[in-house]
Parts: structure tokens; C-alpha cells; sequence
């Protein structure tokens, strides 16, 4: 069994991974940037749910509530879960886990701007909303960028644990064939998969960190 | 500014102050640390609440007091009387991740000003005040004394009636403070109305039409640079007479 040929079977698997990456991505990034505004939210309420639903998506297994997501449903509604289903209960659940995780390092990044960037903003007549796009938010994605990458590399490898509710994912599949054909090719084929994609996503954010370059905080 | 009265968490911090400035004078407010200077003047270009007193300029009420509470303008007055005032912070804060330039040009343009208005206007600034090889640069590219010039000249973009500085050269080394000052003491020249919360006391003998001490939220005395100099409040001695040594 050569690489290539391994590397053929997997190709379907790829292609789902990668799905499950950018639709996360997608989702996940807006999302954590609505969960913050409201943590930071002056009302209390809103705010306290919000901090609840971090701590369960950052206190319980990603695993389990990809499972949950997915069999909620059926269980909890007695609808009947079609095929279908499977994948986009997979994409609710890492969006979900994600944008909590975004949200913790968004808000580490409000933080760290400087009290007075809102105070100058407000003395020079700019409102909320322009304070908010013009002055802050562009210094909070400088200053969110190392982290995100870090977040995005684990995102990659966490695609694999779609394979709790056997969405045929690459990683699902290399078990698969491994399992089939007794051999530990596969595994390693899927590794190296993993390894060129997070070279690639270590490549592009580091781009875009030197294009914020150019300025220091 | 009448009877203003601020206070955090139960803690008063300035009790019962008023004071008012004339067109194209110079105020200065001096005074030990934690005397409430810096809060007089946060209440003053609105950047704190105040718990009482009237604040008006040009004749318009900002804030106003009415059955024991403080009452302010709707948000749409506070925002044509904000125009008015201009404030120069200790720390600059400038905006990092603009050019010099861009960041006298920005606020011009959330005013409503054409593009081609607001860098011409940029432009003249910066030469008056000797920054124009800057102008492409960024604000952690330059020295204190020059970011606060370029923090001078955003706030003068903007054509405010009165400028306020919150200890303009605190942060600033004793070279780069003259280079500030000079700046400043223009500006009294060309009559701009200014209020300096400082602790640079020859400055503020030199350039000031009135001076006020405060001390624990009061105002301890005041009077022209002259008067309050020559004082014989033991109080006051002492404490210009230390910043003189």
C-alpha cells in the first residue's frame, strides 16, 4: 500500500475536513465577537448568560457536546435525525465550542486598549459605533492575532473529533482503512495531512501579523 | 462652571467649585496630586459625570442643576457643545494605528469636513508646529514631546473655542516638556482660551491671566500669577516655593 494510493482514499475525508474547518472559521469568529459585546454588555442578565455559556462550552468535552448536538433532537424532541443532520450538527456544535473560545480572546484583547483610546475618541467627537470600528476593533485584531492563530491550529486537529458521531471525515476514515488493512500507514498519511495544513494556516497568519506590522501599541 | 461637586463611591473628590474663563484668557489649576485637578477637568470636557453643579459654555447650558440632581443636556446639545472644547491628555493618546497625519485628518472627517479641507488643514498645522517631515509616520515612531505636539494640533483641527491640557508635559522629560511649552505659550499668544492643569509653575506664573490652588476638592486660593505668588496663604507658599527650589 503506497502513500499515494492511501492519500487517494483519503481525499473525500480531506475535503470534509476542510469544510468543517472554514464553515467553523466562518461562523465561529462572528459569533465570538457577538458573545463578547454581550459579555461586556452593561446589563447584568445578558451578561451573566453569556459567562454561563462560556463556562460550559470551555468546562465540558467538545466530544460530548458534538454528541448532544447531535442526538438532542431525537432524544429530547422525538424528531427523527436525518443523514443529512449528521453534518450540520457537527458544524452547530464546533461553531458553538469555538465562538466561546473566541470570545475569552477577544476580550482579552478589549482589555488590553488603553482606557484613553475611548476617551480621546469621545473628546474628538467621534460616537459609540465610530469609536468602536475606527479606533478600537482594529487594535484589538492586532492585538488578538497571536492567539487566534493558536486557536485556529487547534481548530485543524479538532476537526478529527467529528468522529464521534462518525461524520466521514479524513481522520475517521484513515482509522478505517488502517483498521481494514492493519497497517499504520494510513494514521501516519493523516498526520502528515494535518501537519501541511497547519503549516499552511501557520503561513497565512503570519502574513497577515506582519501586515499589522507597521504600526506598535 | 458652578458649584460642581464629584464624587466615586461615596468619596468626595471635589467639593463646590466654580470657576469661569473669558475669551482668550489663560487658567491655569495647580495643586498636589489627588487635589481633584485632573477630575475638574474630566467633568469639565464631559469625559466624567458631574453629581452637581451647572456647567455652561457660550452662554449654553451642558449640565444643569435642579432638585439636588444633576441634569444634562439632550445627547444632540451635548454634541454641538462638545464641538466647542478641545482636550490635550497627559498620555497623548493618539491613535497607534494611524499616521500622524491621518490622525489630525480622521477626527476632521467624522466632523463632516471634505477631505481636501481637512489635510490642507492638517498640513498647516503640522508646519506651524514644525512637524511636517513627520507626517507619515506613526506615533510609536516618535518622541513624547512630538506626539504631543501632534496631539496639539488634533485637537486645534478641530477649531475648538476653548482648549483644555491635563498636565500636557507630566510624561515628558525637562527638554521635551520646553518644546511643549513653547507650543503652548504660542498658542496664549495668539489668544486661544485655555485651561492647564500643570505642575509647571513658571510656566504658569509667566503665562497665565488667573491661577487656581486646589487642595483636597476645594479651591484653597486664587488669583492673578501675581497675587497668588506674592501670597501670604502659608499653604500655597509652600507648596510653589518646594516647586521652585
Amino acid at each position: 500500500m503506497s502513500l499515494v494510493t492511501v492519500f487517494t482514499q483519503l481525499m473525500g475525508g480531506m475535503g470534509i475536513t476542510v469544510a468543517i474547518f472554514l464553515l467553523t472559521l466562518l461562523f465561529s469568529m462572528p459569533l465570538g465577537m457577538l458573545v463578547v459585546l454581550l459579555r461586556m454588555s452593561a446589563n447584568k442578565v445578558v451578561s451573566a448568560i453569556m459567562m454561563v455559556y462560556i463556562s460550559i462550552m470551555r468546562g465540558t468535552p467538545l466530544m460530548l457536546q458534538i454528541i448532544v448536538i447531535y442526538f438532542a433532537p431525537y432524544y429530547v424532541f422525538h424528531i427523527n435525525i436525518s443523514s443529512s443532520y449528521r453534518f450540520i450538527a457537527v458544524i452547530i456544535a464546533f461553531s458553538l465550542n469555538y465562538a466561546a473560545y473566541f470570545a475569552e480572546i477577544y476580550r482579552s484583547g478589549f482589555k488590553s486598549v488603553p482606557h484613553g483610546q475611548y476617551e480621546a475618541a469621545n473628546v474628538l467627537g467621534y460616537n459609540r459605533s465610530q469609536t468602536f470600528f475606527h479606533i478600537i476593533l482594529p487594535q484589538v485584531i492586532k492585538r488578538v492575532l497571536p492567539p487566534v492563530t493558536n486557536e485556529v491550529i487547534t481548530l485543524v486537529k479538532d476537526t478529527s473529533l467529528a468522529f464521534a458521531i462518525a461524520t466521514a471525515e479524513m481522520f475517521t476514515i484513515a482509522k478505517q482503512i488502517s483498521a481494514k488493512e492493519a497497517s499504520l500507514m494510513p494514521l501516519m498519511a493523516a498526520g502528515l495531512f494535518y501537519y501541511i495544513f497547519n503549516a499552511l494556516v501557520a503561513w497565512g497568519c503570519a502574513w497577515i501579523e506582519k501586515k499589522y506590522d507597521y504600526y506598535r501599541i | 462652571m458652578n458649584h460642581i461637586k464629584k464624587s466615586f463611591d461615596g468619596v468626595g473628590v471635589i467639593s463646590d467649585i466654580s470657576l469661569s474663563v473669558n475669551e482668550g484668557e489663560v487658567l491655569s489649576i495647580i495643586g498636589p496630586s489627588g487635589s481633584g485637578k485632573s477630575t475638574l477637568l474630566r467633568c469639565a470636557t464631559m469625559l466624567e459625570r458631574m453629581d452637581g453643579g451647572d456647567l455652561v459654555y457660550l452662554g449654553r447650558y451642558a449640565a444643569r442643576e435642579e432638585d439636588g440632581r444633576c441634569v444634562y443636556a439632550s445627547q444632540q446639545d451635548l454634541k454641538e457643545i462638545k464641538r466647542n472644547i478641545g482636550l490635550v491628555f497627559q498620555n497623548f493618546n493618539l491613535f497607534p494605528h494611524y499616521s500622524v497625519l491621518k490622525n489630525i485628518v480622521a477626527p476632521q472627517l467624522i466632523a463632516g469636513k471634505t477631505k481636501e479641507n481637512a489635510e490642507s488643514r492638517a498640513m498647516e498645522l503640522l508646519k506651524s508646529l514644525g512637524l511636517t517631515d513627520h507626517r507619515d509616520k506613526y506615533p510609536c515612531q516618535l518622541s513624547g514631546g512630538q506626539q504631543q505636539r501632534v496631539s496639539i494640533a488634533r485637537a486645534l483641527a478641530l477649531d475648538p473655542q476653548i482648549l483644555f491640557f491635563d498636565e500636557p508635559t507630566s510624561a515628558l522629560d525637562p527638554e521635551l516638556t520646553a518644546e511643549v511649552l513653547r507650543v503652548i505659550k504660542e498658542l496664549a499668544s495668539q489668544h486661544m482660551t485655555m485651561v492647564i492643569v500643570t505642575h509647571e509653575m513658571e510656566f504658569a506664573r509667566e503665562l497665565s491671566d488667573w491661577i487656581i490652588f486646589m487642595e483636597n476638592g476645594y479651591i484653597q486660593a486664587e488669583g492673578t500669577p501675581k497675587d497668588l505668588f506674592s501670597t501670604d496663604n502659608a499653604r500655597v507658599q509652600s507648596f510653589v516655593g518646594k516647586l521652585r527650589a
